[in-house]
């Protein structure tokens, strides 16, 4: 225990500090996090998954107010949190089958529940999307009144208790197991999503194209260096991403591999959109109504493209899909980096007299970290489960998270702007 | 029906005048076509149009639309001999323009006037028909129909109708003998229109019809007053395009142009292809080697000399400043210029300028404000009279510079200033992009005026302009927003107004400005604050350009690899090892007119779309005096 708790400060501390680069970085320390944090917990008799949930909670919590503009942290906490309620599920209705039925569990089911979810109201919401989840013509046919009578037979039976003591150990060692294994599986999904992503290269990019990206991004550059690999030769306008100029690593990058790399100005992007035949772009979050957290800038290239009506295309792993739906995310969900990457503190100092006018000073420099691009602006979406429009996203993010987490997380990252 | 026509005289002359030449003196003459006109029913041309229309070939909405406003439709029968005496349909707009020249027969009052509805009018007018609701259509539509119809009408047409459609249609059918009288006969006309005032005797234009029909159709539109003084401007105007520019992928001429240059200029290495057309310059390089050259080359004169290292250094940037720096250099030469023996000074002078102005450009590609001034003042010399001695025309040239600098840019400013300041209100948040004198000077004004505003200084690599505006601005107690190009969408929710400067506006409305401005445009534009560009008029342009490729400036690539005051940004040194890595450093880009909301200019506030005409009215009234 204790260590945990000293790896999970170590990593508040990192995030607080902006340590970690990346969204991708920070979502794989995240589950790699919880992964320990679960495995580590002492889990009671009862309620394996209640408390399960519990401790990835009050970890998850943390984390993210640690630093709540790295929307990657929640997405892993709330995907954390989907996996053990679907393990449990699932558990419990293997065990179902193997038990027969117990048909005098409502109680107990609904007790658990309770726990669980801390009074959650969503428990409807909750039956009704497993029912969601597998749709089979079936169950369509038959079960209608299954929504209707919410805490219906499939889901319940968690305690029956025709079950024996040694059962239940071996449910719970079950459940944690089945659980580690699948953030084992999410944290290999996340480093294996730039590879499924660029597998889809060569389906977008033809010969000869002119692509243009702005600054760098990991998935953007296997996008791309993939294509090439297929034999396709293209050209690429690198805009280089003030104030991190990334763009010239990335350019560097790029014709290290072979490609024919330009690197332009930010101010230039307008100029040269028009050439241009499709614009690429890495996404710092997607949020859920298609609209994208991305670098600074990009709202403007997404402008640029829609007015000369080159397709923006975002790729990014679903690591980055956020259950959220952006308020003012311009505001709420940006940062503002330093102002010495514009300025330099010493060249303006005679002018920042703070001694007069009343203390204001007369000079403040803007330095944000993100763009908002909202999803009218989006052509296509390209993640390792195939390209979606923006319009669909919603519907995505669904099957990665459930219900209850999105609304825990965003009182929380409410509270924790 | 008469007031209603009395209207269309007056605001017809006004639709019509856009894009042709302002005759000022059309209200009076349109009305008294007006009365001679006034004969026609409305009801019966309406009927008239209505039964007798060449259907298949007219387009029908815009002659519903017209119907009502075309009011007196003349060619109903009954009208005609009445039309013969009275110059056709006296609302007739274009009629009433051309009413000055004594020789408007119907059909060549509307044949000069080159609009084809017009001649089909006349058509009508003389054969009784339909065609009559064209007559009156100013859409632009119309003006294809004429050809149709002119077809169609022939067959009923009676009298001289064959020899008028003749005339219509080929317009490249007329000899030059023709066209000469032509001209002859138009002079003549004016003289007549001077003397006689408004004297139009229908006779003469029943018995003149068909050939000067058949001649003016050539004309160019115009009123006839205008059409001598016109015609010449068209000559030169056609002189006066620029020739194509030298493209630096045209090989031949490069080498030409290489071997004639003074500045040795290494090309640069990885050139990116969409820019091969461009000059490729590495800067810096040449610098010495053209000190060094200094007292060899005799023929330069030193202030143009030591302008164009200047401009080569990059000491001196902004489309005002290269412009006077040129002028005042090209002042000097003057002064300290004589005649060679043998030559004439008009020449000589102007192959002198010629030489320091290709000099100027091997140092930087001209602006267009420069290639302005050049043609002003190369103007000048070739308008300088014969009987002048030399000291007079110096001192006349040295006049017309200055007059130029002071008038065209620092009294132009002004009024740019006086303008602008009025668009600012107590608590606006002002935007603006990269560093423009203009610009800067309407901020100032305005804080002297004790107007309560903040400026966002929005800044882009390579140049970083703004902070030079920033740093003036806030040393004279502005309130000011710093922030890059990038963070534009977050700072343009708080702008209520954008200014922008320009380093030229072409006649399409396109703002020429440094590079970026456009994106800052596109933004505002999308975030519906308003964008002013704020551009003396002697920067316009009559060039046209959509992209912002075809024609630009390439900076120093090298400038791009490294940022100052960050030394950790180093990933692309030694880039140009790397034969695929292009560095690309645009100078300029194009705004399109519709992020425009308005130009601030010295001729006052213009949409976009009133750029032709001030470049119009600015060349007749500066180069043609």
């Amino acid at each position: 225990m204790p260590d945990v708790h000293e790896l999970v400060n170590d990593l508040v501390l990192k995030l607080k500090r902006r340590r970690i680069e990346g969204s991708h970085a920070c979502a794989k320390l995240t589950a790699e996090l919880l992964r320990q944090v679960i495995s580590q917990q002492r889990v009671p008799h009862t309620n394996q998954a209640a408390a399960l949930i519990d401790a990835v909670k009050s970890v998850g919590e943390k984390l993210i107010s640690a630093n709540s503009v790295e929307l990657a942290v929640g997405n892993i906490v709330s995907r954390v949190l989907h996996i053990i309620r679907e393990e449990d599920v699932s558990l419990t209705s293997s065990a179902l089958e193997g038990l027969g039925f117990g048909s005098d569990d409502e109680e107990t089911l609904a007790d658990r529940e309770e726990q669980h979810l801390g009074a959650s109201p969503a428990v409807a919401a909750a039956a009704a999307r497993s029912a969601l989840r597998a749709p089979s013509l079936h169950t369509l046919l038959e079960g209608i009144p299954d929504s209707a009578t919410v805490p219906h037979p499939s889901s319940s039976g968690g305690d029956s208790e025709g079950r024996s003591r040694s059962d239940k150990s071996l449910r719970t060692r079950r459940l944690k197991h089945a659980v580690i294994e699948a953030i084992n599986e999410l944290i290999s999904d996340i480093d294996t999503c730039c590879e499924q992503i660029s597998e889809l290269a060569v389906e977008h990019i033809h010969q000869n194209e002119v692509i243009l990206t702005l600054g760098r991004s990991r998935t953007v550059k296997e996008f791309l260096c993939a294509a090439k690999e297929k034999n396709r030769s293209y050209r690429v306008f690198v805009a280089e991403g003030a104030p991190r100029y990334q763009g010239h690593v990335l350019a560097k990058e790029l014709v290290a591999k072979g490609l024919e790399a330009t690197v332009i100005t930010d101010s230039a992007v307008f100029a040269m959109i028009s050439r241009v035949n499709m614009v690429i772009v890495g996404a710092h979050a997607i949020m859920a109504n298609g609209g994208i957290m991305a670098p600074v800038g990009l709202n403007m290239v997404a402008l640029a493209a829609q007015k000369h009506a080159v397709p923006f295309v975002v790729v990014a792993g679903s690591h980055k899909m956020c259950p959220l739906y952006p308020h003012n995310p311009e505001v709420l969900l940006n940062e503002m980096r330093s102002p010495s990457e514009l300025l330099d503190f010493g060249e303006f100092s005679d002018c920042m007299d703070f001694g007069s006018r009343n203390g204001a000073p007369l000079l403040h420099v803007i330095n944000p970290a993100f763009d908002y691009v909202p999803p009218n602006l989006v052509s296509l979406f390209i993640t390792e489960t195939g390209g979606y429009n923006p319009s669909y996203m919603y519907r995505l993010i669904a099957d990665y998270y459930s219900a209850h987490d999105v609304i825990v997380q965003q009182r929380r990252s409410g509270s924790g702007i | 029906m008469d007031p209603r026509r009395a209207n269309r005289t007056v605001i017809d002359p006004k639709i019509r005048q856009v894009g042709f030449f302002a005759p000022a003196a059309a209200p009076a003459q349109s009305i008294s076509t007006a009365e001679g006109g006034d004969l026609p029913s409305p009801p019966r041309s309406d009927s008239s149009a209505g039964s007798n229309s060449p259907a298949p070939v007219m387009i029908p909405p815009p002659r519903h639309l017209s119907a009502p406003v075309s009011v007196p439709a003349s060619s109903s029968p009954l009208r005609r001999e009445e039309q013969a005496v009275f110059p056709v349909g006296s609302y007739n707009p274009v009629e009433s323009l051309l009413a000055s020249s004594p020789s408007p027969s119907p059909s060549s009052r509307m044949d000069g006037a080159d609009y084809s509805e017009d001649v089909s009018w006349g058509r009508a007018a003389s054969s009784v028909s339909n065609l009559q609701p064209k007559s009156s259509l100013t859409t632009v539509s119309v003006v294809k129909m004429p050809p149709g119809l002119t077809e169609k009408g022939k067959g009923p047409v009676p009298e001289g109708s064959l020899e008028r459609g003749a005339g219509v249609k080929p317009k490249e059918k007329l000899s030059k003998a023709e066209r000469r009288a032509l001209q002859e006969e138009q002079r003549a006309a004016k003289a007549a229109a001077k003397a006689s005032g408004d004297g139009r005797k229908p006779e003469q234009n029943k018995v003149g019809k068909p050939t000067v029909q058949r001649k003016e159709n050539i004309q160019a539109p115009s009123v006839q007053e205008k059409k001598v003084p016109e015609r010449a401007t068209e000559k030169d105007r056609k002189k006066d395009v620029p020739p194509p520019r030298l493209q630096f992928d045209d090989k031949n001429r490069v080498e030409k142009a290489k071997r004639r240059a003074i500045v040795n200029q290494s090309e640069a290495r990885n050139i990116v292809e969409l820019f091969r057309h461009l000059p490729q310059y590495v800067h810096g390089t040449q610098l010495p080697d053209l000190e060094a050259k200094f007292f060899q080359l005799d023929p330069m004169h030193p202030s143009v000399y030591k302008v164009g290292l200047q401009f080569l250094a990059g000491d001196i940037t902004g489309g005002n400043g290269r412009c006077v720096a040129m002028l005042l250099a090209f002042r000097d030469a003057i002064t300290d210029y004589s005649t060679p023996p043998e030559k004439t000074l008009v020449r000589d002078l102007t192959a002198k300028i010629g030489s320091y102005v290709s000099f100027l450009i091997e140092c930087r590609p001209l602006s267009i404000s420069m290639g302005n001034a050049i043609k002003f003042l190369k103007n000048r010399i070739a308008k300088l009279p014969l009987t002048l001695s030399e000291s007079e025309a110096k001192s006349s040239l040295q006049a017309d510079i200055d007059r130029f600098i002071h008038e065209k840019i620092i009294l132009a400013d002004k009024v740019i200033v006086n303008h602008a300041v009025t668009k600012i209100r107590d608590n606006d948040v002002l935007l603006v992009y990269g560093c423009s004198c203009v610009v800067e000077m309407i901020l100032l004004k305005a804080h002297e005026l004790g107007k309560n505003f903040r400026v966002v200084v929005v800044d882009s690599r390579p140049k970083l302009e703004g902070q030079a505006l920033l740093r003036r601005l806030v040393k004279k107690g502005i309130r000011c927003t710093y922030t890059h190009i990038n963070a534009i969408s977050y700072v343009m929710h708080e702008a209520t107004r954008v200014f922008l400067g320009a380093s030229s506006v072409l006649s399409n409305g396109t703002a020429y400005s440094g590079v970026g401005a456009a994106a800052v445009a596109m933004v505002a534009h999308a975030f519906r604050v308003p964008v002013l560009v704020c551009c003396e008029a002697y920067k316009f342009h009559e060039r046209v350009q959509l992209d912002s490729i075809c024609f630009n400036e390439l900076g120093d690539p090298e400038v791009i690899s490294k940022v100052p005051g960050r030394p950790e940004v180093n990933h692309l040194d030694r880039w140009a090892e790397h034969e695929n890595l292009h560095l690309l450093n645009l100078t300029y880009d194009t705004m399109p007119s519709d992020y425009i909301s308005m130009i601030i200019t010295d001729y006052g506030m213009v949409p976009a779309t009133s750029v032709p005409v001030i470049i119009r009215e600015y060349r007749r009234e500066h180069v043609w005096i």
